[in-house]
């Protein structure tokens, strides 16, 4: 993991939250798009996202570290996992 | 002074005609809910006033007057018409916090069809077993959930019309689907309103139980009085407030109080389509300049973790009153309020069932931090004992909540289930299914669920309904499923779950069986913790003892456990 780029981090989140939490096909969300502020990650599901990071960068991350705020973005989301690398 | 007055005084001389006569109903007469909620209040001179302000996430705004919302819900009302729907047929409300979704509630309603509310987070295995149970006709949706009525709309042979309220002109309707754009269409200036009576059914609420799959509340139109009352006297809504309820309309709270008791009086509401977060809750607050806010005790803990600092950056003196419901609130919660805003969040009580507040602090009264408060007036309230069923005069003494079924919104039955409904009725007594203390001075005080029913962040859950669901992923032989404590939504699901040969524990897996879940049923169902286990506790005769994991997972005693399998 300490060989991945961030632009490769981005992509691999950004993909899964396509994947697992867009309903709608013709919606488009980028790396700024808000996604607990703009409802498409809502505040129980964001566990199964915290447990896909934990396991696919192999890191843990606190619990309390793992906030709405720290989880509205794809970019964000990516500063929070690059903390945890060892 | 508050619209309650003295609660001591009210209890005294309190007549839920009081409500009849200041809504101008005589008993007898056609009621309808969405003629008070609309029609009647541009009558009383408020047509130009604000009933609607709605914000998205992204900060784009939509304002309606009572005028607008009475023209579209005659609109959505003809518009359905027209397709053949009609007065006691059942249609589902299956969309975000969209203005559409508040002005479908009047059209659907003024042509006496039921209203059916189904929260739009639900996958769509929760979202088939409601629409089956109901013979739902007709579901109004957005595209952004089309996807999941589109997988099992075969297997809904009663549904006849999905209505999408914003397609684009590109994009190709499917099977049974029909296109309804609003703003498309010419308002619709008067149209015969369907008589319903007081006993009429208007909203079919979904709820779940310890066992079966979630049963259908049925309420009526006489639940207006009830819940017209309860917003003025709990809520202490004034004329001139505006107001903010941060329930979803999926669920009843987002009906009785983010719709019906709002609109009957008049008031201005507001709506914040957007996620959670502290920044822009605050932010809506001092935007809006809100006054009355009711929300949920887990977004109350919520804010609670993002801090005070966070508070001083936003101007929130508009508050002048605030409510909670959904589960007990913490004694914290409230201290921390009075400390934060200045104002003490006061807790209510009911349930879907009971269809609007039974106890509440009101306004005025003494809040003991940590208490549910005492019954509403016209509402008598008990704690019975378990075992006779008879009311416990003792106090302190823990029983289950029971009220006298009495009031105006109590429901009138579990859609095509009447056993379980007269199963919530022992000695003339309404069971609520959980259990609380009476103090010297009557205020009630939460203890729990009498039965496995898992309340998360104020949303009831039915065990049995994960158990079954997690059957049907490949990987899982057995499952138990529990809650466990949780700092923000008080309980959380956790499942415990044997493997079937072949499969082997491990984080992916984890994670695939929660997705599941979650996709099937919704976020809200999906356990927040699996543990993998080689065998669950059973009794001998091979029933899981649900409580005895329940029991590890709160360092509570396990009791009696003669019956265990492999003791």
């Amino acid at each position: 993991m300490e060989n991945m780029s961030l632009e490769e981090m981005k992509l691999i989140v950004l993909n899964y939250v396509i994947k697992e939490f867009l309903d709608d096909e013709d919606e488009n969300i980028t790396y700024d798009t808000p996604l607990i502020s703009g409802g498409y990650v809502d505040s129980f599901s964001m566990v199964s996202l915290l447990v896909f990071l934990e396991n696919k960068f192999k890191i843990k991350i606190p619990p309390s570290k793992a906030t709405p705020e720290a989880f509205d973005s794809v970019n964000k989301i990516v500063v929070l996992v690059s903390q945890y690398l060892k | 002074m508050s619209n309650i007055g003295s609660y001591e005084k009210s209890l005294e001389s309190f007549n839920w005609s009081e409500a009849e006569y200041e809504l101008g109903y005589k008993v007898g007469e056609t009621l309808n809910i969405a003629w008070y909620c609309s029609d009647r209040v541009c009558l009383n001179g408020k047509s130009e006033n604000t009933a609607l302000i709605y914000e998205d996430y992204c900060g784009i705004e939509k304002k309606y007057s009572f005028n607008d919302i009475r023209l579209a819900g005659n609109t959505i009302a003809t518009f359905l018409m027209n397709l053949g729907l009609k007065n006691e047929d059942r249609i589902c409300l299956y969309m975000d916090r969209i203005p559409e979704l508040y002005l479908s509630f009047l059209g659907i309603l003024k042509i006496g069809a039921i209203v059916q509310p189904l929260f739009s987070a639900f996958g769509d295995e929760s979202l088939f077993i409601r629409l089956e149970n109901a013979k739902t006709r007709a579901i109004i949706t957005q595209r952004k959930h089309i996807h999941k009525v589109r997988k099992i709309i075969k297997k809904l042979p009663y549904l006849e019309f999905v209505i999408l309220v914003d397609n684009v002109k590109d994009k190709p309707l499917e099977f049974r689907e029909v296109a309804f754009i609003l703003e498309e269409l010419e308002p619709v200036e008067s149209m015969d309103i369907f008589p319903t009576s007081a006993e009429s059914p208007s909203v079919l609420h979904y709820t779940s139980g310890t066992t079966g799959q979630a049963k259908g509340v049925i309420h009526v139109h006489y639940s207006l009085i009830s819940q017209y009352l309860t917003t003025k006297w709990v809520l202490d809504l004034c004329d001139d407030d505006i107001y903010w309820c941060t329930a979803d309309p999926g669920w009843v709270t987002g009906i009785s109080y983010g719709i019906i008791g709002p609109w009957s009086l008049g008031i201005t509401q507001c709506i914040l389509d957007a996620g959670f977060s502290a920044k822009t809750w605050y932010s809506f607050i001092e935007k809006y300049r809100i006054n009355v806010w009711y929300t949920a005790p887990t977004a109350i803990r919520s804010l609670m973790m993002a801090g005070d600092e966070i508070i001083k950056e936003f101007d929130l003196s508009s508050l002048r009153y605030l409510a909670s419901v959904g589960e007990p609130l913490n004694s914290e919660a409230v201290i921390w309020s009075e400390k934060v805003f200045g104002k003490s969040f006061h807790d209510t009580f009911w349930q879907t069932e009971t269809g609007s507040i039974m106890i509440s602090n009101f306004p005025g009264m003494k809040i003991k931090p940590g208490s549910m408060g005492k019954p509403f007036p016209g509402i008598t309230g008990v704690v019975l004992d378990p075992k006779t069923f008879e009311p416990i005069n003792e106090n302190g003494r823990i029983g289950l909540i029971a009220f006298k079924p009495d009031w105006p919104s109590i429901m009138r039955g579990y859609w095509n289930n009447d056993e379980k409904f007269q199963e919530k009725f022992v000695n003339g007594w309404y069971l609520s299914g959980d259990k609380a203390s009476i103090d010297k001075e009557g205020y009630f005080w939460f203890v729990g669920r009498d039965d496995d029913v898992i309340n998360t962040g104020g949303h009831l859950v039915s065990p049995f309904e994960v158990e079954s669901t997690l059957l049907e992923h490949p990987a899982v032989g057995e499952s138990a499923v529990v809650s466990k404590p949780d700092q923000v939504n008080m309980e959380v699901i956790k499942a415990f779950i044997t493997l079937k040969p072949g499969f082997i524990s491990c984080p992916e897996l984890e994670l695939e069986i929660m997705n599941f879940i979650r996709k099937k049923l919704s976020a809200i169902a999906m356990p927040q913790e699996i543990e993998f286990v080689t065998s669950l506790p059973k009794t001998r005769s091979g029933k899981i003892m649900r409580r005895v994991l329940h029991a590890k997972e709160w360092g509570e005693e396990i009791g009696e456990i003669s019956t265990l399998e492999n003791e």
